[in-house]
């Protein structure tokens, strides 16, 4: 199958990747190609097979719902990019 | 030195013949000399490993050693490691430096091991060559023209070329087992849930594994046993009793079964690869194995299925990486948008970032029927074809890759073509098995694996096929020429 060019710019956007405009034709050459190996998926007879997505079948195991760990804000903050009053900082988003 | 097994460190160890100091002292001397040509190692921990070397000491002396004390590895750069730059091959995590140490790591400090530096890898373990590092690429020991395999490359070469006794990997498709097999070492891929993933920075979880890559079987099972067993903090971790690895390395392997699935000796497969792969079989059977043919029906939708599951779990994975709480931050963003664009055109590699792409689309609606959910399917349907094999046999043997390392920049510039390399792993992923490569022989000087797949949790069978073969056979003692003999 093809691919849109318009098409790749909106799953960007959805994976909030920022694509140059120069290399959006690549990129989407490449997909296109990625996508047509995939598409051989689409023969297989599928029928109403559960789909698989544990290889063990297992399924989440719950916990006691009491807490068990220590408040780390210090050391996870002292590697954030910027931070104030135990506070992650962004640019602005209501002005 | 550098030419010890892991079993025999710690016997050399245990009988004072040398301290586990001149042992540490031995690798990194080795790392100084070789690595800068061939680029295995992202960080080398000296002062940590030769302070955990003289702990190691003390402790021997004392006699309260455990099981690895004093025995230097080298830790995939995926592995979060405590106050030492964890970057997982990315521009991303560049100066991310982990608060926690991954289950693994904890486990092998525990037992006495020593770190001796984080290995190079493909980006976020998306790769088959190691070329898609943001530390460049890692050459192969063997032919330095050709590639290492990928995605634990470092790890393969820097066993390989003797600057570690043995390495921990990950694999998702292939990346311990393929590596191993273009390297001419031992490597485990383990049961999905048989080594915990917390800590492991994450690239696709339902078929993420750790595991050992080393010269022999017994040193795998040595690691395995270590790594191995339940971890309450990773939700996905079994709670399967661990097997005795070690000890049931010398059993008998007569009467043991095994399949040779037809689809993995067909077109693809390199002849003289395939006649390695088949002396390494008749070396079996003169042990007592029986071969028996087998089929894997659904082989040919393994490589469509594992480019739909991996990158659609791999994109849920990475939106964790957001320029906010840890890792890069684009300059001067504009406002929150810029941020997260900025951040993650800037961070990602180009593989990375396709990866991402074609799992986004998978996932978004209108398509997520199309290609997750059916892909969701065809995995049942390649997990049956095993388990009905397992039906018949006890373990199933082929090629770990179609043929030997390729050269450098060979395939970079064609990602499908890439992908294809790993048509013998993939389903072992998709399926939650143990596989296992271990060396078959050279072709071209180059050396080929054979792979050997277990049932679930069927470990112990496969390090005790290939440490049987390893007995009568001395593939896995090839060397490749490296430096002085130190």
């Amino acid at each position: 199958m093809t691919i849109e060019q318009a098409e790749i710019e909106k799953i960007a956007e959805l994976a909030r990747i920022r694509i140059d405009a120069a290399q959006v034709g690549e990129v989407t050459q490449r997909l296109t190609e990625i996508l047509a190996m995939v598409d051989q998926l689409q023969a297989a007879d599928t029928g109403d097979i559960e789909p698989l997505s544990n290889p063990l079948d297992a399924t989440q195991r719950l916990r006691s719902d009491v807490v068990t760990e220590g408040n780390q804000r210090e050391n996870f903050q002292a590697i954030a990019p910027a931070v104030e009053d135990g506070l992650y900082l962004v640019p602005k988003v209501i002005d | 030195m550098h030419t010890k097994t892991v079993a025999q460190l710690i016997e050399g160890l245990r009988d004072k013949e040398f301290s586990s100091v001149e042992v540490c002292q031995a690798y990194l001397a080795r790392i100084a000399e070789l690595d800068e040509t061939l680029n295995s190692f992202i960080t080398v921990e000296t002062d940590q490993a030769l302070a955990a070397a003289e702990s190691a000491d003390r402790a021997i002396a004392k006699g309260q050693a455990g099981p690895l004390a004093g025995v230097p590895i080298a830790h995939k750069d995926i592995f979060c490691t405590r106050g030492t730059r964890t970057s997982c091959g990315s521009r991303m995590l560049d100066s991310f430096i982990p608060p926690y140490d991954a289950t693994l790591i904890q486990r092998f400090d525990g037992a006495g091991a020593l770190r001796l530096g984080k290995t190079n890898m493909d980006e976020f373990a998306m790769g088959s060559s190691n070329e898609n590092s943001f530390y460049g690429a890692v050459l192969n020991p063997w032919d330095k023209n050709c590639v290492p395999g990928g995605s634990s490359g470092g790890s393969a070469a820097a066993v390989a070329a003797g600057l570690a006794p043995a390495a921990t990997g990950t694999d998702t498709g292939g990346s311990i087992r393929q590596p191993s097999s273009f390297c001419g070492l031992t490597g485990l891929k383990p049961t999905y849930g048989r080594v915990s993933r917390l800590g492991m920075v994450a690239f696709a979880s339902s078929l993420d594994q750790a595991g050992p890559m080393a010269r022999t079987a017994e040193d795998c099972a040595i690691l395995l046993s270590v790594m191995a067993g339940h971890d309450p903090l990773d939700s996905t971790s079994s709670t399967e009793p661990v097997a005795d690895f070690r000890g049931a390395l010398n059993d008998s392997i007569e009467g043991l079964r095994i399949g040779l699935p037809r689809e993995y000796f067909g077109e693809g497969l390199d002849s003289t690869t395939g006649d390695c792969i088949k002396a390494a079989l008749a070396e079996l059977e003169k042990l007592g194995a029986v071969l028996v043919d087998v089929s894997l029906p659904h082989s040919h939708l393994t490589i469509p299925t594992y480019y739909v599951i991996a990158p659609a779990e791999a994109s849920t994975n990475l939106s964790r990486f957001d320029g906010v709480r840890y890792g890069h931050r684009c300059d001067a963003p504009a406002d929150l948008h810029d941020l997260y664009t900025r951040t993650r055109e800037e961070g990602f590699g180009d593989e990375v970032k396709r990866r991402i792409l074609v799992g986004t689309y998978a996932l978004s609606a209108g398509y997520y029927d199309a290609y997750y959910k059916k892909a969701q399917q065809v995995r049942r349907l390649i997990r049956q074809d095993f388990l009905d094999c397992f039906q018949e046999v006890d373990i199933i043997a082929g090629p770990t890759t179609p043929g030997p390392a390729f050269r450098l920049g060979e395939k970079s510039d064609d990602p499908v073509a890439m992908y294809l390399e790993d048509v013998y792993t993939l389903a072992v992923n998709l399926a939650g098995l143990p596989g296992l490569s271990a060396p078959a022989g050279l072709v071209a000087g180059k050396p080929i694996g054979l792979q050997l797949i277990g049932q679930h949790f069927g470990e112990a069978r496969l390090l005790n096929a290939a440490h049987k073969l390893q007995q009568s056979t001395d593939w896995h003692e090839l060397r490749p020429q490296t430096g002085s003999a130190r």
